[in-house]
């Protein structure tokens, strides 16, 4: 084999810089054309159909299920009930109170109670439907006060009050910052429940190797790693036992999160039957799986300088969380935590409420326990800027945080871009010239927001690094990326493998991206809280630079140089200051002489001074990085029909750096785009625990229809910590547009939406209350003259 | 009750023994496994079986395959199928992929059905044209702006 040295000047290169550049999506090709495989587009020509008997009670204790009908029906070829699973399951290790099938009590309409799997799918449904079942119920309740009357029936006998948790937390002086201030407001604030709507139906294959006693599940999910945990313990196998694949995956936004009960209950099925099962839920089914934002009611008190300056907050949250724990803890603690880290507040006093109620169970959407206080915040912040007669832009500037600052909840802010933010969507919307100069019915608004790039300390923690890759290499010269971070349609396999080319230098097209097979990538804890592209983008530059060492060590040995030597030149190398250069095939045959194909690994974990205060519950909202935006909505209101329209918005996002622009926008429009379908439109609707809205028309997403056009602006402060400087760029804009949006109706015609959705009903109601008390007091006003 | 059906799936003609209520969806995905098509919804919610039959944009989740006895049905597969275009993306496809129109990817084959349609009856649509024609089509991932900027490259482009 010729070693290819060359005396030959045309060998060498420039390194390819592959960071910075907006590189479509390297699995685009098979979602445009239609080859990208779902989980419900696998091949199971064999597969047995699995279904769901769900409870139509919403709150009653299990008097009987009575399979024997339908076992006995020709083609049915497995029916199990909570008899079946007697391990709880639930994300939160210290809150496991879910069983996949219901045991001796159902808490909302819609839990599972019994399943089925069959031939096929008329089997199925008439086996489904001969299962009798009785129920005898108990109260059910509906909304977070009910559930917490002295008199309620606890959905859980370990939770009094049916309180799942309560967070008091106090920081800094709180009393003598009210005192301090010139100004003090209160107001009250109410959100709707609102969920993912993922495209993609939930789905699990789900295929048990009766000889070897094995399991193979591909899931619809965001968390492989969790799913492959709570599966584990709920068959009580050997988690070694287990292999869990994640296909392609049309969307989670949170409601994939955590183990969900489907996917434990197709498993139970194919081990049930001896067979493999496809269980694909209906859209239906999808919603009442849910997860989504709970219904929350938020009291918030400010206290402020004549310059704008916030001397003190008290904040009070109360989330209706649903039948079962989830995420639970997690948001409410969110809510209080992520009150910090987007402006200085010198003291501030927390209380949440997060209550169980019977309806489906609530958990992580998009910017996580931070949306509604945001819009709280924003919208008070708004408020208190009018009373002072301060501008909108000039109240948030007068409390900005100057990096490295640590917030007195102890989140550590490493960089920090919202005054470049607010700069750019003030210039760009024309704020100065335009904003009290529109038209009737037209107006502008603004307001900012943050969030986390990861959770700093993960759910399960293992003491393991956060993030792990291993890196591939072999005769082909190709190089394969091993992750089991989970691409759900955000991008990440192409983030990784920009990342790892970036640092080798060489073209994208030497690179693949394995991912998401727990038989042969690294574990991954899941694509949430916007950990993805920090934390496992720094674990493959990690990764990266340990294969480029082992290149330049392979290059020096044969180009008889010392490794400090070697200049690194992508698809080539040389010895400094010299013409003795090695192609890039060379180089791999060089590094694979001695060992044969090799695998380098990366890992990266994020420091201990971003891990969050030692209080109980200190770790949530801490993140090695927080991302901000700042955004101005423009809307246009009929004060007639009391319909909003958004015409335009304005959106600056710190990113930190970005990797892939192109995505970073994509992400920031679709951000922007899900608040707008909260801010308007969409919320839960359930008659006695009933889902009244379970299907893609009457919960009302957004259409292309009535969709703006969203200008994004992409900022970077250059994070320290961050992947080449990165932080998230999917969550951080959406909690932005619902404040920026009331704001805006109020700037447009002078009413302020403080109830969410502002559907057409509510703004109307709105303005009619608004005009009966102008009337009010005009006609005090005539008797007074 | 079966019957005989007679239909040209992507360009190629079949008869398939076909129950009267058996929906197109289901007849391209499973009997024939063209499993581009998605079910995203119960029925006529979402979008994202939209497929062409004689060159219209249809909902393959609520359409009989039966009605479709001699019709010309065209899915995301036959897109880039080879043929003139050697395999090759078309212009839809080619401009949902650079410019980002996908993300997830499930709504993406309905998406790009959808447009194929409106660009084949108006190859230079105004920005509200492109909305009207999409507007059965639910996104949860773009916010449609990069949706109308691939349909609108992929106009340009055509010209």
């Amino acid at each position: 084999m010729s070693t290819r040295t060359s005396e030959d000047a045309t060998l060498l290169t420039q390194p390819v810089h592959s960071a910075g550049r907006s590189i479509p999506l390297i699995d685009g090709i098979e979602k445009v054309t239609g080859r990208a495989r779902y989980t419900a587009d696998l091949p199971a020509a064999q597969a047995l159909v699995g279904g769901i008997l769900r409870s139509s009670v919403a709150h009653g204790r299990i008097v009987r299920v009575d399979t024997g009908q339908a076992r006995a029906m020709p083609g049915v070829r497995a029916v199990i009930t909570g008899e079946d699973c007697a391990v709880p399951y639930g994300v939160i290790p210290i809150a496991q109170n879910e069983f996949p099938l219901a045991r001796e009590r159902v808490r909302y309409r819609g839990e599972p109670i019994a399943a089925v799997a069959a031939d096929d799918a008329a089997t199925l449904q008439a086996a489904l439907a001969a299962i009798a079942i009785e129920i005898e119920p108990l109260p059910a309740y509906f909304t977070a006060a009910a559930a917490r009357d002295p008199g309620a029936v606890l959905l859980h006998d370990d939770k009094p009050g049916n309180l799942e948790r309560e967070v008091e937390q106090e920081f800094g002086a709180v009393d003598a910052g009210f005192a301090a201030s010139d100004h003090v407001r209160e107001e009250r604030f109410h959100y709707a429940e609102v969920t993912h709507a993922q495209m993609e139906p939930n789905a699990t294959l789900a295929e048990w190797d009766a000889e070897r006693g094995r399991l193979t599940l591909h899931s619809t999910t965001q968390v492989p790693y969790y799913v492959h945990l709570a599966v584990a313990r709920c068959l009580q196998l050997d988690p070694g036992q287990i292999r869990v694949i994640k296909p392609f995956v049309g969307g989670g936004f949170g409601q994939r999160t955590e183990t969900l009960n489907f996917e434990i209950v197709a498993a139970l099925l194919a081990r049930a039957a001896g067979a493999t099962v496809m269980m694909e839920l209906s859209r239906e089914e999808t919603f009442l799986t849910h997860r989504g934002r709970p219904e929350t009611d938020i009291r918030l008190k400010i206290g402020m300088k004549q310059s704008g300056e916030i001397t003190a907050i008290d904040c009070e949250v109360t989330q209706r969380g649903g039948a079962y724990g989830g995420y639970g803890l997690v948001t409410i603690l969110y809510a209080g935590g992520l009150l910090h880290a987007l402006y200085r507040i010198p003291a501030s006093r927390y209380k949440g409420y997060r209550v169980y109620a019977n309806l489906p169970p609530c958990g992580a959407m998009r910017g996580h326990g931070s949306v509604d206080v945001r819009h709280a915040f924003e919208s008070l912040l708004d408020l208190m800027a009018a009373d002072l007669g301060l501008d909108p832009f000039a109240v948030r500037r007068a409390n900005l945080i100057v990096p490295p600052y640590r917030t007195i909840n102890e989140l550590q802010v490493n960089s920090y871009g919202v005054p470049e933010c607010l700069d750019w969507v003030e210039q760009a919307s024309g704020w100065r010239d335009r904003k009290g100069k529109l038209p009737r019915g037209r107006g502008l608004g603004m307001a900012c927001s943050h969030y986390v790039s990861g959770s700093a300390k993960p759910v399960h923690w293992t003491g393991e690094p956060h993030a792990t890759i291993n890196l591939k290499l072999d005769f082909d010269g190709a190089i394969t990326v091993l992750t089991g971070a989970s691409d759900i349609g955000q991008g990440s396999s192409t983030l990784l493998a920009q990342v790892c080319a970036e640092v080798l230098g060489l073209g994208m097209e030497r690179f693949r991206v394995f991912a998401n097979d727990s038989a042969l990538t690294p574990k991954d804890n899941g694509s949430y809280s916007s950990r993805v592209s920090f934390m496992v983008g720094n674990a493959a530059i990690v990764a990266a630079r340990s294969l480029r060492k082992v290149f330049i060590d392979a290059a020096a040995k044969r180009l008889e140089a010392a490794p400090e030597d070697i200049e690194w030149l992508g698809e080539s190398c040389r010895v400094v200051g010299s013409d003795r250069a090695l192609s890039y095939p060379s180089v791999v045959a060089a590094a694979l002489e001695d060992t044969g194909t090799l695998t380098v690994k990366g890992t990266w974990s994020t420091p201990p001074e971003t891990h969050g205060g030692k209080f109980r519950g200190g770790a949530v909202g801490s993140s090695a990085g927080f991302s901000y935006a700042a955004q101005v909505v423009e809307v246009a209101v009929d004060d007639e029909t009391g319909e909003v329209r958004v015409e335009k918005v304005w959106v600056a996002h710190d990113c930190g750096y970005a990797i892939n622009p192109l995505s970073v926008e994509g992400q920031v429009q679709g951000s922007v785009w899900m608040g707008m379908g909260q801010a308007l439109s969409e919320e839960t609707q359930f008659h006695e625990g009933m889902a009244l809205r379970a299907n893609l028309l009457d919960y009302r997403v957004p259409t292309i229809v009535e969709s703006p056009p969203i200008e994004v602006k992409i900022v970077e402060s250059n994070d320290p910590l961050g992947p080449f400087g990165a932080k998230e760029a999917g969550e951080g804009s959406l909690s932005g547009f619902l404040p920026a949006l009331t704001n805006a109706i109020a700037d447009a015609i002078g009413v302020r939406m403080q109830e969410l959705p502002a559907t057409p009903d509510r703004v109307l109601d709105a303005i009619v209350a608004k005009r009966r008390k102008e009337r009010l007091a005009a006609s005090r006003a005539a008797e007074r003259s | 009750m079966k019957r005989l059906l007679s239909i040209t799936v992507n360009g190629r003609l079949r008869e398939d023994a076909v129950a009267e209520n058996t929906l197109l969806l289901d007849y391209v995905r499973e009997a024939l496994g063209l499993v581009g098509t998605k079910r995203g919804c119960d029925g006529g919610e979402c979008g994202a079986c939209t497929v062409l039959v004689d060159g219209e944009p249809r909902l393959a989740c609520i359409t009989l395959a039966a009605t479709c006895a001699g019709r010309r049905i065209e899915t995301i597969e036959s897109l880039a199928s080879g043929g003139a275009a050697g395999g090759r993306m078309s212009r839809l496809q080619q401009a949902f992929h650079e410019k980002l129109g996908t993300q997830c990817g499930f709504c993406t084959p309905g998406m790009i059905m959808a447009a194929e349609g409106l660009l084949r009856n108006n190859p230079e649509p105004t920005e509200a044209d492109i909305r009207e024609a999409l507007s059965g089509n639910i996104c949860r991932c773009t916010g449609y702006v990069k949706i109308i900027e691939s349909v609108q490259a992929a106009a340009k482009g055509a010209k």
